[in-house]
């Protein structure tokens, strides 16, 4: 460009800016329907990024989402996706997994999604150790049908359905699934983009069942009904209430609405897990190799 | 494509209706079974578990029916033939899944043993109280497809073609079973695997990038790609256009609903299956599917030995209906006869298609057991006045 002033208003052209998450994500089903502010984008980024740096081949790797404001990522990445029914994300990606032992099957999904509705399966999968990837984006609500209380609001907030304060005890999920026996639980929330794309590919690269929740923001529902500001305030709030405690005990990691959140790389362990012991198992029990040929079409 | 004959018990057999059921999925191909342990069903799962192993196949017990009535679906996607197997309450759990199915133009097959309902019921006993909940069970609008065996030989028979109705149109596929026809021990002849028929699924011949999940062929029903193979579709419960984008718009919901019905309704004629017997003056005739056509095959025997006229016919597919096979035998006999185990359900389809044009009497019972013949011979005496 020449050195001369440009009149005001002249239109400057800027180069095409390239992502390097673009390839992982539908650019033609974009703009998306979050909201500003909203945090689930973010964990889509980190998602893409922990599918480079794991190096997998995308071809197959497939998403499995169930129904929310968060149950809308599968629609966004450009792998095989598939958007479910409200909870069942987990038995649909269990399903794809023992078809098809090859796949990387990631269910991606939000807290009432996975813990509330779908919990039974969360725990089933859990104590399967299944190799899933389950990636949980906690909003602390049920954003998507209007911001009622989930079974991970803490105590004291308002919402839809608790005009008055919710008054429940708050799930800790962290907790229950190493209760339920998953091999890899990490929390981190979407100020710490960096730790979660490092914790979603340890989670890509561990064989068995793997659960990362993602404390996310939604200003719309859950943080403006609260006075606690938008989506700028919350991630404030997120860096100066996080305390980083890897491998701290899951009894302390509950949630409460201004206190401090525990973050961090909480269980990592090894298992047998579920695709692994059936095989052993009918290999012992047929006295040859068990074969899987469940594909048959 | 035929069978796979390493997986099909060529021979005679002396099977009861659940086991035979199972042989019947194996020989067409299933090789993936979730379910969730509830009487009268379970001995299909069982012998299904045991049989699974030697046969590379996988047998999953899930945490209740609504995990197993999705996981069967994620299975099919991933390549898999694959069903599930319940009965009266765990089928109403199932409902929600049925219909995701129906949505997603996922090939699978439901298996339901009916037991005596509402609420837990008759966990042992046989009922027929299914057979609208197996055609309107799942919110929204479809068509669906039931096949309803009497003997174990058909529920090895109308397994296979099940899971090949399933195939060939993308739709979920019921199997209606009873305890009775469940319970029930026969001789059951499971031929040579070259003469099973089995439709190989519809997979696309399309390349990546240029395959759309959802655009129909000429009969409506779209081609499918498996998971892992590079297309990176998207499949989804939501109203969506062809190539999978949500589409939550009555435009868009017309298209694909109108499609979705279509898709079976022109094929009817391939679908319905029923069995027609009697002679062409008869005054009487009786309708009647799964266990009760075995009970009113006695009652009509009785009236004819009282040298009345009466022909039947039995429904091997519920639905769809047999809407001009029950308008043709309502144009010629004077009444119809409907025997089934539920206060009056089948027989509202028969008055819709005789339209008036024959008198139809159901013979109603709760469930429990099965009719007293003689419950339906004087039915068919009074058809005759
Ligand atoms: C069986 C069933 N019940 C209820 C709903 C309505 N519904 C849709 S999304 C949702 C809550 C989603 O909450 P969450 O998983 O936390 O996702 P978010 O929108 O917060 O990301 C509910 C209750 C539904 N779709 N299906
Ligand atoms: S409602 Fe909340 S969770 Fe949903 S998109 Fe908006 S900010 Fe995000
Ligand atoms: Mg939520």
């Amino acid at each position: 460009m020449s050195n001369a002033v440009m009149e005001p208003g002249t239109l400057v052209q800027e180069p095409e800016a390239h992502n390097p998450v673009e390839p992982f994500l539908r650019m033609e089903r974009i703009p998306h329907i979050w909201c500003p502010g909203c945090g689930i984008g973010t964990t889509v980024n980190c998602f893409a990024r922990a599918l480079m740096n794991a190096g997998l081949n995308t071809d197959k790797v497939a998403v499995v989402s169930g129904i929310g404001c968060s149950g809308r990522v599968a629609g966004y990445v450009n792998l095989d996706s598939f958007h479910t029914t409200h909870g069942r994300a987990i038995p649909f990606a269990t399903g794809l997994k023992l078809a098809n032992p090859e796949l990387t099957v990631v269910v991606y999904s939000g807290d009432g999604d996975l813990a509330s509705i779908g919990g039974n399966h969360l725990i089933h999968a859990a104590r399967r150790n299944l190799d899933i990837k389950v990636i949980c984006v906690n909003n602390l609500v049920y954003a998507m049908t209007g911001g009622q209380t989930a079974a991970t609001t803490p105590v004291s907030s308002t919402t839809a359905t608790s005009p008055y304060g919710t008054f429940e005890p708050t799930l800790n999920l962290p907790q229950l699934l190493e209760a339920a026996g998953a091999t890899y639980i990490a929390r981190w929330t979407t100020y710490h983009v960096k730790q979660l794309e490092k914790a979603m590919t340890e989670a890509l690269k561990h064989k068995g069942f793997s659960f990362v929740e993602v404390l996310s923001p939604c200003p719309t529902l859950f943080q403006r009904r609260n006075h606690l500001g938008d989506g700028l305030a919350t991630m404030k709030f997120y860096k100066e209430h996080s305390q980083t405690k890897h491998g701290a005990s899951t009894a302390d990691t509950g949630l409460t609405k201004e206190g401090d959140i525990v973050v961090g790389k909480f269980v990592v362990k090894e298992r047998e897990e579920y695709i692994e012991g059936m095989t052993r198992h009918f290999t012992e029990h047929l006295g040859r190799p068990f074969e899987f040929k469940v594909r048959t079409c | 494509m035929h069978a796979d004959p390493g997986a099909v018990l060529t021979g005679v057999h002396f099977l009861n209706g659940d086991q035979a059921c199972c042989e019947g999925a194996l020989a067409a191909g299933a090789r993936f079974a979730a379910g969730y342990p509830i009487t009268p069903s379970t001995e299909i799962v069982e012998r299904f578990a045991s049989r699974a192993p030697e046969v590379g196949g996988v047998f999953i017990q899930m945490e209740d029916e609504l995990a197993a009535s999705i996981t069967l679906q994620g299975a099919v996607w991933a390549g898999a033939r694959a069903f599930t197997v319940t009965s009266g309450p765990g089928f109403s759990l199932m409902m929600e899944h049925l219909g995701y199915a129906v949505m997603t133009e996922t090939p699978c097959v439901f298996v339901n043993v009916m037991r005596g309902g509402p609420s837990t019921g008759l966990p042992t006993l046989p009922a027929q109280g299914d057979v609208m909940q197996a055609r309107w069970g799942s919110h929204g609008d479809y068509e669906i497809i039931a096949v309803c065996p009497n003997s174990p030989q058909e529920c090895f028979d109308l397994t296979v073609r099940a899971f090949n109705l399933s195939e060939r149109y993308r739709v979920p596929v019921m199997v209606l079973m009873d305890e009775c026809v469940g319970h029930m021990t026969e001789k059951v002849v499971i031929p040579p695997a070259e003469q099973i028929e089995v439709q190989p699924r519809r997979l696309t011949a399309k390349k990546p990038g240029d395959y759309l999940p959802y655009e129909p062929e000429e009969d409506l029903v779209p081609a499918l790609a498996h998971a892992g193979e590079g297309y990176r579709y998207h499949i989804t419960g939501v109203t969506h256009d062809e190539a999978g984008r949500l589409g939550v718009n009555a435009a868009a919901q017309d298209k694909l609903v109108r499609r979705l019905c279509e898709k079976v309704r022109r094929a009817s004629e391939d679908l319905a299956s029923y069995e027609l017997e009697g002679p062409d003056d008869a005054d009487v005739a009786v309708v009647s599917y799964g266990i009760t056509s075995r009970v009113a095959e006695r009652a009509v025997r009785l009236a004819r030995e009282q040298g009345l006229r009466v022909a039947k016919l039995r429904l091997l597919t519920i639905w769809p209906f047999a809407d001009s096979a029950i308008r043709d035998l309502a144009a010629r006999v004077k009444t119809i006869v409907v025997p089934e185990l539920n206060l009056g359900q089948l027989v509202r389809e028969v008055e819709r298609a005789a339209a008036g044009q024959a008198r139809v009497i159901p013979v109603s019972h709760a469930g429990g057991t099965v009719h007293r013949p003689e419950d339906i011979l004087s039915a068919i005496l009074e058809g005759v006045q």
